[in-house]
């Protein structure tokens, strides 16, 4: 199946400080695909990265103060839903996703609501060792399974959703450690989303590089197995305040 | 009347006059202070009838009636701070979804002026949202709706 060319796409790209790289992130994706809506939502930056965002011709949205990933992302799904887009497709500020598989990842949204861009999916070089790299397998394999088809790079950053997930991810997007990706995906499973990965290859970082001493990466082996038995058992919606807020 | 008796007093004394100040200056709300109004009461009460204590240990098999008060203490204050901590969960999640509110706010106020140009002029610059008030939303922009 093709993309539907009435559908209209959203960008979300969630910035903390990323002010050097994000103009040509954002210009990339212009040249890529000049037809979609690029929102840029800048979580609460001290380096200008809104204006940088702003002036390369974004929409900007500015979190008052620090939410991390899963409240810029929250603010980006809801706005998805007020104006009415049909497709969120969220990409990191510091240009390490390909926008040239951008497409791909909208196409596959014909046959699942989720549809993740995965780095270990055949494509790419992005190799990972030590506690990390048991983490990262211990989350495939139990998301894997819960989903129904393999899937083995869930802490990808670089993911498309249709409508049916974005209202779902409008109301529910974990500010968590980790609930951006994982726990993310648990309640995108357990309201009835489809998931689905695609092979892309990712880019080395261009500022900064991801941590990989051997504490830290346990640390992050600990947090993982929290964070996902948390969220298989959390009474699920985990924020019912907040519940039912948004209405498509 | 030993030590314990006037510890206890001027320790429930001190605390209900604090308690009593911040309710008075608004520091604190009824709901936070009712926990720690029972919490002197009971101190008070062990105080005067320093009996209870000893009688409650005996009927419960605690040999030095001291561990069951500082084990009832410790359970309390305990409980308080998880209560404590759901508190704070509720309030972050609060200030969440405002700042996200916020955020999406100043967006749609910055995309009406950018669609109106003629409004531009007369909307003060006002970022902390003290601009003008309107009751009538200005028209939407001719995007396609689904």
């Amino acid at each position: 199946m093709s993309e539907r060319p009435d559908q209209r796409v959203l960008v979300v790209i969630p910035a903390w400080n990323e002010a050097g790289v994000i103009a040509s992130t954002i210009a990339e994706i212009r040249a890529a695909r000049p037809d979609v809506d690029i929102l840029v939502v800048d979580d609460g930056s001290g380096d200008g990265t809104a204006d940088a965002a702003d002036a390369a011709g974004a929409l900007v949205a500015r979190l008052p103060y620090n939410l991390g990933v899963g409240g810029a992302m929250r603010t980006g799904y809801r706005y998805a839903l007020r104006e009415g887009y049909d497709v969120v497709v969220q990409i990191d500020a510091d240009g390490q996703h390909d926008p040239l598989y951008l497409t791909e990842l909208v196409t596959g949204l014909a046959d699942a609501d989720v549809v993740i861009g995965a780095r270990f999916a055949g494509e790419g070089s992005y190799r990972a060792s030590g506690p990390r790299r048991w983490a990262m397998w211990l989350l495939a394999r139990v998301l894997s399974r819960l989903a129904g088809v393999r899937l083995t790079d869930v802490t990808s950053g670089f993911r498309a959703a249709n409508r049916r997930a974005v209202t779902v991810f409008a109301d529910h997007y974990p500010a968590e450690y980790l609930g951006d990706t994982v726990e993310s995906l648990v309640i995108a499973l357990r309201t009835g989303c489809s998931v689905q990965q695609l092979p892309v290859e990712m880019r080395p970082r261009t500022i900064g590089q991801a941590s990989q001493s051997p504490l830290r990466a346990t640390v992050y082996l600990a947090r993982a197995v929290i964070a996902l038995g948390l969220a298989l058992v959390r009474r699920w919606p985990a924020a019912t305040e907040t519940l039912g807020q948004e209405k498509a | 009347m030993n030590s314990t008796f006037t510890l206890g007093l001027i320790g429930g004394a001190i605390t209900l006059v604090v308690l009593f100040e911040m309710l008075r200056r608004q520091r604190l709300r009824e709901k936070y202070a009712v926990i720690w109004v029972v919490v002197v009461a009971a101190t008070l009460t062990l105080a005067i009838f320093p009996g209870l204590l000893s009688r409650a240990a005996t009927a419960l098999g605690v040999q030095v009636p001291a561990n069951l008060l500082f084990f009832g203490a410790i359970m309390l204050l305990l409980v308080i701070s998880i209560q404590l901590s759901y508190e704070i969960g509720r309030l972050e999640e609060r200030t969440r979804t405002l700042a996200e509110e916020v955020a999406l706010l100043r967006l749609q106020q910055e995309s009406h002026r950018g669609d109106h140009p003629s409004h531009a002029p007369d909307a003060p610059d006002a970022p902390d949202g003290r601009g003008p008030h309107e009751v009538t939303e200005p028209p939407e922009e001719p995007g396609p709706t689904a």
